[in-house]
């Protein structure tokens, strides 16, 4: 009962955090500067990644330094249009891309749709310092399958 | 590891001869799922979290926890769409370090400013505070205690704290983070049309033959307007977008026109334009006359710095914003020095582009929407800067039409529906009333049920006052709910910090996740966020919009509106109010200040009966009431009849917002326009009602130059920002693992000759520096943002490169917004 009763005051105790370790996205005092890391660099593997929910727009996996997107060029759309993906092999934009604002396809992308950066971004080599504890839906259907 | 098609095909194989056998799986070992009682996921709707833009969600929830979200197709704003912040709503309330439980700073089992963050109750946490406040208010009295909000709020958190502060503390010293986003904007409707908020909606963007964004940058900041102007321009070829900015920045991508202008002189532009038009006789006479007054407003009004500092000591006319009135002709005169050649001069915009410009405007069949966001508001002359816009809108009577916009967007949710509509700041009280105003007062009182002279007459602190308040030691309670005002905020080496870690003070910071303020706090209060409460957000289009509680929050998060109100419990009446006050209404003696502020009969006026059985919502369960709805439709009361009336609160639950003045039923789109605003009065055609002559005013004021500017040490112009990717301080978005790694440093963005010429490269290590402190960082020579000679870019976002130790606390005089995007620095190797 006793050792119990120390387990449970050290466990009390180290749950006080001093200031400087509070913040997972800054390590030390506010005042301080902290060293920042390299700029890292984007990823370029061409690997798809799972998609947290099947409406999140997918993740670029590959560099886009120097793609112009303006209202002259729309450098994605040379390998992402419907009619580039036989010759590019990429993926085809989803057909939510050619709807107009009334819900009604057009016969090229919808100009509403047209900055792919709004929503496509790339990811750098790094490390997110906080993790994310989201539960994928199919994990969570999967775990009420498997307890019935 | 990575698996060839064939590979994967053949692992998967075993699985499906099984199934092809007429083996008789369970559900687990199929590798598809489809009985519609497990698949089926419960969809409702909320308004986005981050931006001004009001983008309406749909928000799906399954076991307890949000699973996706994505555009509402519903929603007249956004039709289906989000930003890439908006896509990623679903992870922002999982970050593995949510706060769960209040955190005390102790030491030896005791309060210690100095000790650690250590997990207490909320008995425990409201305890303290109790104290704190009531040994603040036996030694200062109402002004030591202070609370500083946010546009974040929901109009029943914003609503309840005002209550809290103006009629219980009986302390004006509330504002929010607002201040550092639109208290110019507003300064400027006020000024211009005695009314705030946009006469405009977001149907202009597809009735508009020409865009003016002036000082904006859309396509990373309100992404989803960004789609429908690109939808408007891309469509319809004749469509002219131009973009005036200090740097070269993502919406260039769309401009016909791109103009980059040295930091302040948009306002010589806003007033050349002016001058073209009336000296090319464009000025829509019919409409001036009948429907505009002209004035000159007084110059030289100094930069909001402390009164003992230099630049403030030699205005001629701090902080006036008095003017006078004068004719057409005088106004004329005024601005004629306004040259195309001498404002080409001090702006950097060649001639030609300027012409060109003010032929969008002067020409009577272009229609014409002006945009602005934090270019104009966060400016040491942004009331004048909103001023000047509007004249050249009512010079040639483009407004208050399809298409015809000057349109103030606005940053944050409910920037417009809680700090402005309900009037978190320091001098308001809701729908447009102000504390000075003995009527308004008196008209608030009485919904408040209160005895007269409840309300001090004189406004309390605002933001920036708030933080040298606190280093002074004046103001020694302070609450900050739903923000992160240690890295938002100016000159955080200076005032707020120093501020902050004052001995004196008692600092309280209610956040879902433990922030740089939270670092800088005394106690952490863990709050419930966004689908995890029942609220509302009014957005920059005067869309008010709410949302049920679709989750549980962790732990013991509470709401704010939950914590505000709970804490209002810990007082009785006798220990805030003057024993004269109470005699006037001696019905409240022996109460608490949570009985009178909200068992009043109309907070505590609809039961839970009223709340849908199928809902979550234990907040209002646990007080017994419909709290959310007594708190609207209180607070719902002030406007109706006064051209912001509001729809009962259980239709919302129903629409994707409504634009107010909801007037029998219908909302409104342009407003003043008689035939669209039914407050317009009959045969007006037009009716500023906002003024007593139903005129809105066009100001003469002049180009002045900023705070600070480079010189020789300091050589460089600094401005601050955001990115697409993340909500300012990135509290939520830098918890987002696929946002953060998207961008995950605040780097400074410079000209490849400004680095060459300091010996530097991409990706090089460097000091920034100004004469209130220094961050490190990196060099990005070829990022997104291309800054011309002489200005570097760093954005806020970053809670490790606090780029606000850089920044001035210099502020318009008039709305007292601080300027970000002007003060010098300079920039060494490290």
């Amino acid at each position: 009962m006793k050792n119990y009763i120390i387990v449970l005051i050290i466990a009390l105790l180290s749950t006080a955090v001093s200031a400087e370790k509070i913040s997972k996205l800054r390590d030390g005092e506010i005042l301080e500067n902290i060293k920042p890391q390299r700029i890292p660099m984007v990823i370029n593997n061409d690997k798809k990644l799972q998609r947290n929910y099947p409406m999140q727009p997918p993740i670029i996996p590959h560099k886009i330094r120097g793609y112009q997107i303006n209202k002259n060029v729309n450098k994605c759309m040379s390998c992402h249009s419907r009619t580039r993906v036989s010759e590019s092999q990429a993926t085809m934009i989803s057909v939510t891309h050619y709807m107009n604002r009334d819900g009604n396809f057009l016969a090229e992308i919808s100009p509403r749709r047209y900055f792919c950066n709004q929503c496509h971004v790339t990811q750098q080599d790094t490390k997110a310092p906080v993790k994310n504890t989201f539960v994928d839906m199919h994990t969570l259907i999967s775990n009420s399958a498997k307890e019935e | 590891m990575s698996l060839s098609r064939r590979d994967f095909m053949k692992a998967t194989a075993a699985a499906s001869a099984a199934s092809a056998a007429g083996i008789v799986l369970p559900a687990s070992a199929s590798n598809l799922i489809t009985a519609k009682d497990q698949t089926a996921l419960k969809w409702d709707k909320a308004p986005c979290r981050f931006c001004g833009t009001g983008c309406s969600i749909n928000v799906a929830t399954k076991d307890g926890k949000v699973v996706a979200t994505h555009g509402d197709m519903k929603s007249p704003v956004n039709k289906g769409l989000n930003c890439v912040k908006g896509y990623f709503l679903s992870k922002i309330m999982y970050g593995k370090d949510r706060l769960t439980k209040p955190l005390l700073r102790m030491k030896d089992g005791k309060y210690d400013k100095n000790g650690d963050f250590t997990p207490i109750s909320w008995d425990m946490a409201f305890d303290i505070m109790a104290d704190k406040a009531k040994q603040t208010l036996k030694e200062k009295g109402p002004k030591g205690l202070g609370m500083f909000g946010s546009g974040q709020w929901t109009v029943m958190e914003g609503y309840a704290a005002v209550k809290l502060m103006k009629a219980g503390f009986r302390s004006n010293n509330i504002d929010p983070n607002a201040r550092h986003c639109m208290a110019s904007a507003v300064g400027g409707f006020m000024r211009t049309f005695g009314i705030d908020e946009p006469m405009g909606c977001y149907d202009d963007f597809e009735h508009a033959d020409a865009f003016v964004l002036w000082g904006s940058n859309m396509a990373e900041m309100h992404p989803i307007l960004w789609t429908r102007i690109t939808d408007r321009r891309l469509s319809s070829p004749h469509v002219k977008v131009n973009v005036l900015s200090t740097y070269t920045h993502r919406s260039f991508d769309l401009a016909d026109s791109g103009m980059i202008f040295t930091p302040q002189t948009d306002l010589a532009i806003l007033n050349f334009i002016a001058n073209y038009i009336i000296s090319n006789g464009h000025v829509n006479k019919d409409f001036v006359n009948k429907h505009t007054n002209f004035r000159m407003g007084d110059t030289d009004i100094g930069y909001g710095l402390r009164d003992e500092h230099e630049l403030q000591k030699k205005a001629k006319n701090p902080n006036s914003g008095k003017s006078k009135p004068i004719s057409f002709d005088e106004y004329a005169k005024f601005v004629s020095t306004y040259t195309a050649e001498s404002v080409s001069e001090l702006s950097g915009v060649p001639v030609k582009q300027l012409i060109d410009l003010a032929k969008t405007y002067a020409d009577p069949k272009t229609k014409v929407m002006s945009l602005w966001t934090m270019g104009f508001n966060q400016h040491t002359r942004g009331v004048w800067a909103n001023n000047l816009v509007y004249n050249i809108h009512l010079l040639t009577g483009k407004i208050s039409t399809p298409g015809n916009s000057p349109f103030s967007l606005t940053g944050q949710p409910s920037a417009c529906g809680t700090a402005r509509e309900v009037g978190t700041f320091s001098h308001r009280l809701p729908a447009d009333m102000v504390v000075k105003n003995k009527e308004h007062r008196d008209y608030a009182e009485k919904i408040w049920k209160l005895p007269e002279g409840t309300i001090p007459a004189k406004p309390g602190y605002h933001a920036v006052v708030q933080n040298r308040k606190l280093k002074d030691g004046e103001l020694n309670f302070y609450w900050v709910q739903c923000n992160n005002n240690m890295q938002a905020g100016p000159n955080v080496n200076e005032e707020a910090m120093p501020g902050y870690r004052n001995p004196k003070n008692f600092i309280v910071v209610s956040d879902p996740y433990p922030t740089v303020s939270a670092q800088a706090a005394d106690l952490i209060l863990p709050t419930a966020m966004w689908v995890e409460k029942e609220g509302a957000y009014g957005n920059a289009e005067r869309r008010t919009q709410t949302w049920y509680q679709q989750v549980e929050a962790p732990g013991e998060a509470r709401s704010d509106m939950w914590q505000v109100v709970e804490f209002s419990k810990r007082f009785n009446i006798e220990e805030v109010w003057p024993a004269e006050l109470l005699d006037a209404m001696p019905e409240h003696k022996g109460k608490t200040m949570y009985q009178v502020l909200f068992e009043n009969g109309n907070v505590n006026k609809y039961g839970l009966d009223e709340v849908p059985e199928d809902r979550l919502n234990h907040e209002a369960r646990e007080f017994g009431f419909y709290i959310q709805k007594g708190l609207f439709e209180e607070y719902a009361a002030f406007g109706r009849d006064h051209g912001h009336d509001l729809a009962p609160y259980d239709r919302y639950h129903k629409e994707r917002g409504l634009r107010w003045p909801v007037v029998d039923g219908k909302e409104t789109q342009w407003r003043f326009k008689e035939g669209s605003d039914p407050y317009a009065k009959p045969g007006s055609d037009y009716d500023f009602y906002g003024k007593k002559d139903g005129k809105a005013v066009i100001f003469a004021l002049p180009y002045e130059p900023p705070a600070e500017s480079p010189d020789e040490e300091f050589d460089m112009w600094l401005c601050t920002g955001r990115v697409i990717e993340h909500w300012h301080t990135g509290s939520m978005t830098q918890r987002v693992p696929e946002l953060f790694k998207s961008m995950p440093d605040a780097l400074v963005y410079m000209h490849p000759d400004d680095a060459k010429a300091r010996n530097m490269r991409r990706g090089d290590e460097v000091k920034i520096s100004s004469r209130r402190g220094e961050i490190i960082t990196r060099v990005e020579t070829r990022g997104r943002n291309k800054t011309p000679k002489g200005l570097v870019f760093v954005p806020f976002f970053d809670a490790s490169r606090l780029v606000n130790k850089l920044t001035l606390d210099a502020t318009d005089p008039l709305s007292k917004q601080t300027d970000f995007k002007k003060c010098a620095v300079k920039i060494e190797k490290v």
